[in-house]
Formats: C-alpha cells, sequence, structure tokens
C-alpha cells in the first residue's frame, strides 16, 4: 500500500493515539491505506482482524470512533469520514489492542457460535439473563459506544421544498439536474459524497474525450450558477415517505476541526414534487473461506482509492472476478506500475487488450492466507487443480446491485432481473419517484447520462414546466460488456463471510435453512443477516441467493427482505435536534413568573406552563411547613395566587348562550348578565372532559374558564362542536389566556384588601358570591370574578397582561400587610381537597357526572353534547366507582393506593377503588384525600383498608364526604 | 404528508391533528335510540382504499377539515372545510 500520487497538501491526524500524515481530499480510509494501516477493525462476533473494504458509505468493516470525551462519535465509516488537522481516531471491540484482542479467542470457539448460538444456549437460568448473559455478550459482541456523558454538541433541523429532487450526483444524477436547472424547475441535487460526481471522479473515463472530471466540474459550475438549483453534497437521502417527502442527513461540521457553533450534523426534511433516483449501484463480493482477511477488498474501490486518492491498496493484487467491469480495476492498477492476477470466473473471458499481467479464465478464488494482512490466496482451475499464489490485496467483483433502497421504503417489492442477476426498482414503487442509471440496472456511462436526461425531462413535463431543447450528451467511448455469470459462493469447508459486519457466514444461512427458517425474513433475524449498521448493503443479495441455493429455490422465489429508513445510519441527536433540554418542549411563562422565582419559589410543570410550587420563607427546611403556613393564609388572613393559567375562551354572538347549553351540561342561556356558573362538559361518550366557570359579561358575551391542562382540549373541542354540530349559529369565540393575568384573592380578609386597591364597597348586595363585572384599577379596566377554589370569601381580578407583573406585586404588598401573602400550587392543592372540588386528577377521562355527584347538573330539558351517552343504563348504577372523601385513621394516605373492605386480601378481585388526590390539611390536622369508591355514597363512615403495594403502605380509613371543610359553603359567601 | 387546508393551502402533516371517520358529523337526533348512538359512538368500517375522515388544522386557521385519504397509498385526493363560510357565521 502506499501513496503514488499526491491529491493536496498534508495533514496530520492520530490512530489510536499514533501520528499520521494524510492529504487534504483523503477520507481516512484512504489516509489510513496510504499510511499500510492494513487492519483497523475486529470483528462483530468473532474479532477477527479486518481492513478497509470500500471505498463509500456502504462499508462493513471500517467502523471507529471519533474525537473522544463527551463528543465522541463512535461507529462512524472511514470510508466516509473526511480527514481534517487534528482529527483523532480510534479503533473499536478490541482490548486491549488492535493487533492483539484477547476476545479472538471466539474465532477458535466458532463451531460453537454459529447462528441462534446466544438463543440455543444462554436460556437458563432465567434469572442469569440481565445480570450476567447479557452484559457479557454486549461486551463480547459489540462495536463502538457512546461517552455515557452529555454532548453539548450542536445538531439542527431543517427544511427544504423544490420540484426536482435528484438523489445522487453520478453520471445519471448530474444529467438530471442540468435539464432542471435549465427548465427553470426548483432542483436539490443530494449526494451522499464529500465531492459530487459518482464514479465519474473515481474512474479514469472519458467524456467528450477529455478526462470526465472536466466534465463534471464543468457541469457543476453551470448547477452551482444557476439560482434555482441547491448543491447539497455530504448528504445522504436517508428514507422516503408519503406526499413526496424525502429524510437526509447533512454532516455539516463532522469534516472539519471541532467548531461549537458549527452544527455536526443537520437532520433535513425534504418536500418534493419530483424525484430522481440516480444512486448507483453497489458492488457486490463473493463468499468463499477466509474471504474477510484484511487487504481483501472491492475491485472497484481498488480503482477510486487509484484515481482519486492516488492510493494504491497493494504491490501484488489479484483481482478475482465474474464480470468486465473489473478489468478497468486491472487495468489502472497495472498501469499504476501494480503487478496484478486477474483471475474470472468464466471459461470463456479473455484477456482485455492490453493487460500484460497474468490472466486466468474459468478460475476461482477458495481460500486465503494472512491472519493479520492477506499474504495468499489460492486459485482453483477450472480443471480442479488448485495452486497458492502471493497477493497483499484481492478485489472482489460478484456484479453490481443497483442501489434501490429508498424506491422499497414505502412498501414496494423490486423485481429480480435474471439477464442482469440483480433486483431492479419497478415503476410506481414510490409516488413522483422515477429511476435513472445504474440504481435502474444501466450500467454503462452513455446509457446513465441519457437516462437522467430523458427521466428528468418526463418528470419536469409532468410538471408542467416548458423544457428547453434537449442538450446533446457528452461523447462515451463505446463499450460492449459480456454477460456476467452468476456467482455468490465457491464451495469449500471453512468458514465463508457475507455480512462482515455482523460475522454471518454461508454455513449460517444454510444451518437457518436446516433449522427450516427458509423464509428470508425469517433467516435474516435467525443469522441477523443484514442487521448491522451497514443494513447489508453488500450481502443481502449474496445471503438470499445463497439460501435460495440451499433451498432449491430460484433467487426471485426466495425474494427479497424488506428495506426500510434510514438508508444509512442516522444519529439520534440529529433526528431529535433542538428538542433536548429547554428546547424539549415550548415553555409558557406567566406574569408572575420572574417575581416568584424571586422569592425562591420552586417552579412545577403543569401542561406546558409553569407554576409556583410554594413561597419558602427563612427558617423553613420542609415543603409542608411552606405549604401550611400558605393555606393558613387563604383560611385566616388572605392568600394571592396566579390563576392565569386557566384557560379562558371569549365567546361572543347573539347564539353564544345557545351555543353554552349545547357544550354544557347544564344552562347558560338563563345567566344573569354580571353572574358567574359553574359549568360541567362532557364528551359526546357521555365522560367529563373538563369543568370551570363561564361568567356572563354582556348579552350576547361570555368568558368560559377550562383547567390549564385542558385549555388546548376544549378549544379543539369547541371547535368541532360549533363547525360540525352548529354550523347555523350566530356565535364566535377565540382563546384569550394570554390575553389576560387572572388573580386569585382569597381568604376572611380578601375583600377589604379589593376595597383598599378598587376603592369601592364591594358588599354582598352589589357582589354577591358568583357576581362579575368590570373594575378599574386607575386606568386599567379590569375584570372581578366572585368566585372561589377555596371555600373561602374569594375573588379573581383580571387585568391585561400587560399590567400583571406590577398587580401581582401589589397584591403580595398589601396581603402581607394583612397578615397573609402569595400562595402556590401545593397549598392551593390542600385548598381545594379540603372543599372536595375535583380536578383532572379526579376527571381523567373515565368518570361520568354521576360518579362525582353531579347527576343533578344533566338537563333534563334541552340536548347537549354527551347527553344520549350519558343516560345509558350501565353508567348510572350504584355499584359503580363513585367519588367520596377519606380520612386516615392512621398513617398518611397516598394517591394510586386501592381501597379494599376491611379484613378482605388486598388482590386485584376483591378491589373496591382508588384515590385520586391526598394532602395533609393542616385545618383540620389529618390526612385526607379524595377517590372512587365502589358503591361509594351509600358506605359514609364505613372503615376501608388503603393499600399500595408498590409503596409498601397499608393503613385504614373512614369514608366520607368529599366536602371537609365547611360543607354549607357560608365562607364563601356573605 | 401534506394536506390541502382550503384555507391555508397545502400545509404539513404537524400541523394538524387526527379525530378518526367523518361519520362524527352525522350526529343522531337527540331522541335517537341507543342503538343508534352506540353506532354513531363506536362502530367503524376500517376500509382498505378511500375514506373521509377529520382532521383539525389546530396549528393554522383552527378549521375542521374532512380529508379522503387512501388508507393502502396514504394518498390525500381531497379536503373540504366541514363548515363552509356559506353555511355559517364565524
Amino acid at each position: 500500500m502506499m501513496r503514488i500520487r499526491d491529491i493536496g497538501p498534508a495533514v496530520s491526524f492520530t490512530w489510536d493515539g499514533k501520528r499520521l500524515q494524510g492529504q487534504v481530499g483523503d477520507t481516512l480510509a484512504s489516509a489510513l491505506l496510504a499510511n499500510g494501516q492494513r487492519v483497523v477493525a475486529r470483528s462483530f462476533k468473532y474479532h477477527r482482524p479486518r481492513g478497509i473494504f470500500t471505498v463509500g458509505s456502504a462499508e462493513p468493516n471500517a467502523l471507529v470512533t471519533i474525537g473522544s470525551g463527551a463528543a465522541q462519535d463512535p461507529n462512524i465509516r472511514a470510508t466516509v469520514q473526511e480527514i481534517y488537522p487534528g482529527l483523532e481516531a480510534r479503533s473499536q471491540n478490541r482490548w486491549p489492542s488492535l493487533g492483539f484482542d484477547i476476545l479472538a479467542i471466539n474465532d477458535l470457539a466458532s463451531p460453537f457460535l454459529s447462528a441462534g448460538f446466544y438463543y440455543k444456549t444462554f436460556m437458563w437460568p432465567r434469572s442469569f439473563w440481565e445480570k450476567l448473559y447479557e452484559p457479557f455478550i454486549r461486551r463480547a459482541a459489540g462495536i463502538g459506544a457512546l461517552s455515557g456523558q452529555h454532548n453539548a454538541d450542536h445538531y439542527e433541523k431543517a427544511f427544504a421544498f423544490c420540484d426536482l429532487l435528484v438523489i445522487g450526483s453520478g453520471p445519471a444524477g448530474l444529467a438530471a439536474a442540468l435539464e432542471g436547472a435549465r427548465a427553470g424547475a426548483r432542483v436539490i441535487l443530494a449526494e451522499d459524497d464529500a465531492r459530487m460526481g459518482g464514479r465519474l471522479i473515481c474512474d479514469n473515463a472519458l467524456l467528450n474525450d477529455a478526462a470526465a472530471g472536466d466534465w463534471v466540474d464543468a457541469a457543476l459550475a453551470e448547477l452551482a450558477a444557476a439560482p434555482n438549483v441547491t448543491l447539497m453534497p455530504r448528504t445522504a437521502v436517508t428514507g422516503a415517505y408519503d406526499g413526496g417527502t424525502f429524510g437526509a442527513i447533512e454532516r455539516v461540521g463532522l469534516h472539519l476541526p471541532h467548531q461549537p457553533e458549527l452544527p455536526r450534523e443537520t437532520f433535513w426534511r425534504i418536500s418534493a414534487r419530483r424525484a430522481i433516483l440516480a444512486t448507483g449501484a453497489i458492488e457486490r463480493p463473493i463468499a468463499f473461506a477466509n474471504n474477510d482477511r484484511p487487504g481483501v477488498m472491492m475491485a472497484s474501490a481498488l480503482r477510486s482509492y487509484l484515481h482519486r486518492y492516488g492510493v494504491a491498496a497493494g504491490q501484488q493484487v489479484v483481482i478475482f472476478t465474474n464480470n468486465d467491469d473489473a478489468y478497468a480495476s486491472a487495468r489502472d492498477l497495472e498501469g499504476a506500475g501494480v503487478q496484478v492476477t486477474l483471475v474470472d470466473a468464466r471459461a470463456d473471458a479473455v484477456a482485455p487488450a492490453g493487460f500484460a499481467g497474468r490472466f486466468i479464465a474459468g478460475a476461482q478464488v477458495c481460500d486465503t492466507r494472512g491472519r493479520m494482512g492477506l499474504r495468499a490466496v489460492q486459485l482453483r482451475h477450472g480443471d480442479g487443480r488448485t495452486e497458492w499464489t502471493r497477493a497483499d490485496c484481492l478485489g472482489l467483483s460478484g456484479g453490481w446491485n443497483p442501489s434501490l433502497h429508498l424506491a422499497c421504503h414505502m412498501n414496494g417489492k423490486p423485481q429480480w432481473d435474471e439477464g442482469l442477476s440483480a433486483f431492479l426498482p419497478v415503476p410506481g414503487m414510490v409516488p413522483g419517484l422515477d429511476y435513472a442509471g445504474a440504481a435502474n440496472g444501466q450500467y454503462d456511462t452513455a446509457a446513465c447520462l441519457a437516462a437522467g436526461q430523458t427521466r428528468a425531462r418526463a418528470a419536469l413535463g409532468d410538471l408542467g414546466l416548458s423544457l428547453p431543447a434537449a442538450a446533446d450528451l457528452p461523447k462515451t467511448p463505446q463499450a460492449a460488456a459480456r454477460p456476467m455469470l452468476p456467482l455468490w459462493q465457491v464451495p469449500g469447508k471453512s468458514r465463508a463471510w457475507l455480512d462482515f459486519q455482523n460475522d454471518v457466514t454461508t454455513k449460517d444461512v444454510a444451518l437457518a435453512a436446516r433449522e427450516n427458517y427458509t423464509s428470508v425474513e425469517h433467516m435474516k433475524r435467525y443469522t441477523t443477516q443484514g442487521m448491522a449498521p451497514d443494513q447489508g448493503k453488500n450481502s443481502n443479495v449474496n445471503a438470499l441467493a445463497v439460501l435460495a441455493d440451499v433451498t432449491g429455490r430460484s433467487i426471485a422465489q426466495t425474494g427479497i427482505t424488506t428495506y426500510r429508513p434510514p438508508f444509512v445510519p442516522v444519529s439520534l441527536a440529529a433526528l431529535g435536534a433542538g428538542a433536548q433540554g429547554a428546547g424539549f418542549a415550548p415553555q409558557r411563562f406567566t406574569t408572575s413568573d420572574a417575581a416568584s422565582r424571586a422569592m425562591g419559589a420552586p417552579m412545577i410543570e403543569a401542561g406546558l406552563w409553569y407554576r409556583p410550587s410554594y413561597f419558602p420563607q427563612a427558617g423553613e427546611t420542609h415543603w409542608r411547613q411552606s405549604c401550611d403556613r400558605e393555606v393558613g393564609y387563604v383560611r385566616n388572613a388572605v392568600g394571592i395566587a396566579d390563576v392565569s393559567t386557566l384557560g379562558k375562551i371569549d365567546i361572543q354572538g347573539p347564539d353564544a348562550g345557545a351555543f353554552l347549553d349545547f357544550v354544557y351540561t347544564n344552562m347558560f342561556s338563563t345567566l344573569p348578565v354580571g353572574r358567574v356558573r359553574y359549568g360541567l362538559m362532557l364528551r359526546e361518550d357521555g365522560h367529563v372532559m373538563d369543568d370551570g366557570t363561564t361568567a356572563r359579561l354582556g348579552p350576547d358575551h361570555y368568558l368560559m374558564t377550562t383547567t390549564t391542562a385542558a385549555a388546548a382540549q376544549v378549544m379543539k373541542h369547541l371547535d368541532f362542536v360549533r363547525q360540525a354540530h352548529c354550523a347555523q349559529m350566530q356565535v364566535a369565540f377565540t382563546s384569550v389566556t394570554e390575553e389576560w393575568a387572572q388573580f386569585a384573592i382569597a381568604g376572611p380578609k380578601a375583600r377589604g384588601l379589593l376595597q383598599q386597591l378598587t376603592g369601592q364597597a364591594l358588599d354582598g348586595a352589589d357582589w354577591p358570591f358568583m357576581a362579575c363585572g368590570p373594575i378599574a384599577l386607575g386606568d386599567v379596566q379590569g375584570r372581578l370574578f366572585r368566585i372561589s377554589f377555596s371555600g373561602e370569601m374569594g375573588f379573581e381580578l383580571a387585568v391585561p397582561a400587560r399590567f400583571g407583573a406590577a398587580l401581582f406585586d401589589r397584591l403580595c404588598d398589601m396581603a402581607r400587610d394583612l397578615g397573609g401573602g402569595p400562595y402556590g400550587m401545593e397549598a392551593l392543592n390542600v385548598l381545594r381537597i379540603e372543599k372536595g372540588f375535583i380536578t383532572h386528577a379526579e376527571i381523567h377521562g373515565r368518570v361520568t357526572g354521576f360518579d362525582i355527584g353531579m347527576q343533578g347538573m344533566l338537563s333534563r330539558k334541552k340536548d347537549f353534547i354527551g347527553k344520549a351517552a350519558a343516560s345509558r343504563p350501565g353508567l348510572l348504577e350504584d355499584g359503580r366507582e363513585l367519588l367520596v372523601g377519606l380520612r386516615a385513621t392512621n398513617g398518611s394516605l397516598i394517591a394510586g393506593a386501592r381501597l379494599f373492605t376491611q379484613g378482605s386480601d388486598a388482590v386485584r378481585t376483591a378491589d373496591q377503588g382508588y384515590i385520586t388526590s391526598v394532602a395533609y390539611s393542616p385545618t383540620l390536622d389529618a390526612s385526607i384525600g379524595l377517590g372512587f369508591l365502589r358503591n361509594g355514597r351509600a358506605r359514609m363512615g364505613e372503615v376501608i383498608r388503603v393499600k399500595d403495594h408498590l409503596r409498601g403502605v397499608d393503613i385504614l380509613a373512614e369514608v366520607c364526604n368529599p366536602v371537609f371543610f365547611d360543607p354549607e359553603g357560608g365562607r364563601a359567601r356573605d | 404528508m401534506r394536506i390541502t387546508c382550503p384555507n391555508c393551502g397545502q400545509r404539513d402533516l404537524r400541523e394538524f391533528t387526527y379525530m378518526g371517520h367523518a361519520v362524527a358529523l352525522n350526529r343522531p337526533a337527540a331522541d335517537a335510540d341507543l342503538a343508534q348512538w352506540d353506532d354513531y359512538l363506536h362502530n367503524r368500517d376500517n376500509p382498505a382504499g378511500p375514506t373521509d375522515e377529520l382532521w383539525y388544522h389546530g396549528a393554522g386557521c383552527t378549521a375542521w377539515l374532512k380529508v379522503r385519504r387512501d388508507t393502502v397509498t396514504h394518498v390525500i385526493s381531497d379536503a373540504w372545510l366541514v363548515m363552509p363560510p356559506s353555511k355559517g357565521v364565524k
């Protein structure tokens, strides 16, 4: 292995800690080859030494780890990774070193490690599965590892739209993109490689009697200059989805020294009206004994390393082929001064013109030697005679598989073409996706160029674009290839590899067939063939050909496994870009958020909102101390709470009342202006959806409040009911949740505080319980609602959101002067449980109005959503689980605990109900809770068993009225 | 996948949420018997081919759409407003 031509300035990088020199333009693979690094990896199962096998993105062997620390990226294909100054690359799956790997013992144990070995061996005892077997297997069989640390690297998501997406930039792709560019279409040309041109820049080919690269450069210059064309190198299209959507992964920063501000990768969603698959073809190897040694490579890769990277991968090269394409590799290597032996499996093959090396027709390579690097290959001649010949590199060509994976992503099945011995895509597998060039089985350059042009013109014509006359395509040399000879495996006794990445051999496939895994999908899962990160790009067709052979079927009958996205590995960090930490979900903040945090309140999430849990004071060491104190504010003085997160829906129009009558179980058209009413809302299936108060602000004007949790759901529901069932009504509504900041002022001193704030009397005659109306705070027009979620004298004061922060500060100051202060969600929860007020802990989607004791609110006078279903007999039975209060007689209640008759076993069949909400009530000095108990309303006073198997709670509680405190409700009234 | 909203034009799937078959539009009369209600609430066909279903353009114009989608190919062939502008006042 040596560099025979410089391709750029020197670049230094490290490999397993050793400093090496590459050149600008190198991949890690070409640089390692140029440095004579033959072993670059250890195989997955047998820990066999492995070398670089391919040149492109289908590489099965050379997976490496790039970088170190939190940012280390495992399982990077050395054939894709470009080198840059300071690149730090390490080998994987070896210990203690790449050269000496203890677990290579697995290779000697290979007779015991066949397909299905794990399933058959590690069955008993069951307790060993997770503790012993799995950790051991994971350590022994493996690839690279993540750092386990938080990765602060930056990834992005992006969206693109085009008329024509061209996937692949070889001759077919370039010809297609040029047509799109000239027709004025919005074109995206996506290419997995860092450089565009496909095989044209990897072969010593001629176009227009000049180097093909010249034509590629001219084509790219024209495309780059066209404003309607976007060139996307380093971008692999990974999946085809509904409606012309394609996923793609772009390597933005992976080929450059680390720059924190630059994304490492960007995941694209590309919406394309038409697409052309011009992804070329992947050369397939041939299976024979020990065909996995370092130095065994694909024949076309040898040519690519030579022409594109100036690297000869060997000094004594044997090429083993069943087709004409590998002849070019043989000729080109010979031209570079390499000694080449060309072995053609076809008996009638003729040495290529001008080839001076040894040429053997009708022979096969049947074995190799050289554990840490190929030393010799064994040939079997047509007459059965065998010989060993020295070689440090072996190029394989078993033909080509069109790279049609994307065409199969929407369930389409490709068809076997007997003439080409390959699967070909069939039209219409993905709507809007056409195929051109080698991806469609057209292997010669002239056919690729013509297909790219024709298929693109057809697609652009479909889109109604007017096309200029087709330009002349570049002239290609005449090439007449003779037919290939299908050859999948060479018979032999030793292991012959199919899937290099997962260590699957022909013996494994035969074993699977013997054990009746004869379906190709079963064989795949039993042997793990094609299930490694490379998804069997080199090996799937070979494996199913071997399976067809051992089962006596044709390849067409055997069929092919299903190709699914992604086409190449996609890092989860790119798929989840922007969605970690604060990006995980939108955050909604109230106007009192800053003030609450400044007071040291821990914030808790309520849907997307953040609300204060409690407001700690000096000397308090436990949240309960703060919570109990805040409950005391409301019960004895006055407390302030931000309730802006409740959904607010402004409803207007002559039919507003009728609309509310239809969505609530109770009447709202009869609600007087200036009054508020509690409403219960059902789903059409008769179960409770939400509850809340609705105020009538004017004859045609209502303001509905929803719970914080269900605000969006209720809005969607109202939109549906209005549009689907109430189209004739004159009513309009919109969410005004963010427009208003609203604060609860609750407690015996609430009125006093508001009198001081507003200068108004607010007495019971003008402002009785459940009154509402406008109120002026200086120049600010607010709204006041006399409602209570605590059972105390309570008001809620709303102002336009821009005044919220100032009002909150003022209310807190005034409350403090009266012996009160702000209270958080913990206290709010205690206060409502003491009063038996429900939240979505109780109305969790499976309860009816009957269950929560509100059957009286289901109006008989009108139709409403959920009325018919709520009247079903099964929903009105006393034996249902009904809302009750619970008061612990010993210990503390816990939400989620199950209820049982005292003395009965705590087993599922004896289950009587469950607890939904609990609190320590400082008012009652008791552990209280709400829950649902079978026939609960008839069981007041009964002592029941409370059992939580998970958390070890087993106590007794007395069943009681869910309204623990002030059951008559006098405190909220005057 | 994209849906062409009659109000907003072709929009990405993620602007919409799904609510099942468009049969939900055909609410029985208040006095219909329970069997009719049961049918309306619970019983759905599972067609292989074109079917009409309800989508909510919640991240757009908040219109409910009746969308014709082929369950085999996922091709969306048409979309209508559940409440056309002529039908009501909003």
